[in-house]
């Protein structure tokens, strides 16, 4: 088994991003803006890996408080390295 | 009487069911007194309690753990924060939670609303006599303000204190006549705890932009005059103002009035250069507040009555020209929260901020436009401080606001060119970075916030478990 890869940290402001090899598209989001923008977040993290075009990949997000562009790029880059070790 | 053990004095009192007991904060999070009494009410099994004091900190454990096992029935208090505040937002008490103002806790207990049956009041040191002071002692606080309605009004009043001094005191804040038992203890606590939360000036270049702006704002306003009279508060972000403010007398040869509140070594800085003829402490936030207490005549402790009772003839803030105030949020009609974060959960209170906000010829709300993703600005604030009627200016990081209401300060803004924006469009900006927040649902209502009038300003409701 591969090891996971991971960006982000949980400093306020940021996420932690955690990517793994699965059998189809999982996203698991713990946030500390839940009551206000859990779908929000949910929606942006769909659409990222949808434009990254990875499908078979486990995704755990801890965010921090981050803004749309931080949660992005952090996954984006998780994303890639992924596609990177040969996943996807 | 004065007694050295809690059996002793816990013998005399009038101990039963039901009972309001209240407690000032000038040790803040290094107060060890309301631990020390709350223990004692509990061995002597008394339910019901209603838990009355001027705020309460993460150093109030004994309270917490009374609030879970159903002992603390209500409470009623101008602040809190820490696992107390979030367990009260969960729905522990049984009875309701009433976030009162300064001044409005020393209007209610003057007005013999909720009447304390003991006052349990910690003081630096008494004399011999019994006069009571937070000046000198083994732990000195300074001023002992939101303690003297509560020594005046309780029907018992107990001093608490580790210092006997053998000279007489000159000039206490709490006189012999009022108290009526002192109970001698090792320690009343750790000076130093005083200074908890930021009392630094901020160095995070947000804090500093919204800093340089609220001062330009107050220039272009037109405050800068010789007696000026000016109120902010201990956070990174309103020191920094208070520098500012400060350096900008010191550079016009000017002199301020008076200064009020909390007060900082900022505030004592400003006093012995010259820059401000006089202090009113209600509450010193710094060790060196402390010391300019006793040393200097024109530092002068007030009462809370006298800071900020609407009913006071003489209150000191009805002679303020500006006060700088924070916000948890703001919303379209600048309502502000200091009470509860966005999603309800008590995280402050009001303290003297709706006081000074109502009474303030100019005031003036500093803070960032969002915090990690969540917003300052709001359709409508989870819970209302202070009503938006008595807030004039927004500022932000990215962009001033003034409120509608405020025409006079609008024309002078664009005649001195100081550009602003419509709450609306600060809003819009904010969005721009976060997204617009889903709506959220309330829950059981758990309490109130109590207008410094007495009357009910907003509904505090429970936050869903987690």
């Amino acid at each position: 088994m591969k090891k996971e890869i991971i960006t982000g940290s949980l400093e306020s402001s940021d996420c932690l991003i955690r990517v793994a090899p699965a059998d189809s598209l999982e996203i698991e989001l713990e946030t500390v803006v839940r009551e206000g923008y859990y779908d929000h977040i949910k929606k942006l993290l769909e659409e990222t890996v949808r434009a990254e075009e990875v499908d078979r990949v486990r995704i755990v997000c801890q965010d921090r408080g981050a803004l749309d562009y931080t949660i992005k790029a952090r996954l984006r880059v998780a994303l890639r390295k992924f596609k990177e070790e040969g996943h996807g | 009487m004065t007694f050295k053990t809690l059996a002793a004095l816990f013998d005399e009192l009038p101990l039963h069911d039901g009972m309001t007991v209240s407690f000032h904060h000038h040790l803040r999070d290094g107060d060890a007194v309301m631990n020390t009494i709350l223990e004692a009410m509990e061995e002597r099994d008394v339910k019901d309690i209603h838990l009355r004091a001027s705020a309460l900190f993460p150093v109030h454990t004994v309270a917490e753990r009374l609030v879970a096992a159903g002992r603390i029935e209500r409470i009623t208090t101008n602040y809190m924060n820490g696992p107390l505040a979030l367990l009260v937002s969960k729905g522990s008490l049984r009875g309701e939670v009433v976030m009162q103002t300064h001044g409005g806790r020393a209007r209610s207990l003057i007005d013999n609303e909720r009447p304390v049956d003991v006052a349990f009041l910690a003081a630096a040191a008494v004399d011999r006599d019994g006069n009571a002071t937070g000046r000198e002692g083994k732990n000195p606080f300074g001023s002992m303000g939101y303690a003297v309605e509560d020594a005046l009004h309780a029907a018992v009043t107990v001093i608490v204190t580790d210092t006997v001094l053998d000279e007489p005191l000159t000039n206490p804040q709490i006189p012999a006549r009022e108290v009526d038992h002192i109970l001698l203890v090792d320690a009343i606590g750790d000076a130093q705890g005083i200074m908890s939360g930021t009392l630094e000036m901020t160095k995070d270049p947000l804090g500093k932009r919204i800093a340089r702006d609220a001062v330009g704002l107050l220039d272009a306003l037109g405050i800068f005059r010789d007696g000026v009279s000016f109120q902010s508060g201990a956070g990174g972000t309103s020191l920094a103002i208070s520098a500012g403010f400060n350096r900008i007398l010191a550079e016009r040869g000017l002199t301020a009035s008076f200064f009020s509140g909390g007060i900082t070594r900022y505030q004592v800085e400003a006093l012995e250069e010259g820059l401000v003829e006089r202090l009113y402490d209600v509450q010193c936030f710094d060790d060196v507040a402390v010391a300019s207490l006793a040393r200097n005549d024109n530092h002068i402790a007030i009462s809370a009555s006298r800071y900020a009772n609407p009913k006071d003839p003489e209150r000191i803030i009805k002679d303020l020209d500006v006060v700088i105030l924070g916000a948890s949020q703001v919303d379209v009609d600048f309502n502000v929260n200091v009470t509860t974060d966005s999603y309800g959960r008590i995280i402050g209170g009001s303290g003297g901020h709706a006081d000074t906000a109502e009474e303030a010829k100019l005031t003036v709300i500093v803070a960032p436009l969002f915090r990690g993703r969540t917003p300052l600005i709001v359709d409508r604030v989870r819970t209302i401080t202070t009503p938006g009627k008595d807030v004039d200016c927004l500022v932000t990081e990215r962009g001033i606001a003034v409120n509608p209401a405020r025409k006079d300060l609008q024309d002078r803004l664009r005649e001195q060119k100081v550009p602003f924006f419509t709450i609306e469009e600060l809003q819009d900006i904010c969005h721009r970075f976060t997204g617009r927040p889903a709506e959220t649902k309330r829950h059981d209502r758990i309490g109130q916030v109590e207008s410094r009038h007495g009357t009910e300003q907003d509904t505090l409701h429970k936050i869903k478990g987690e």
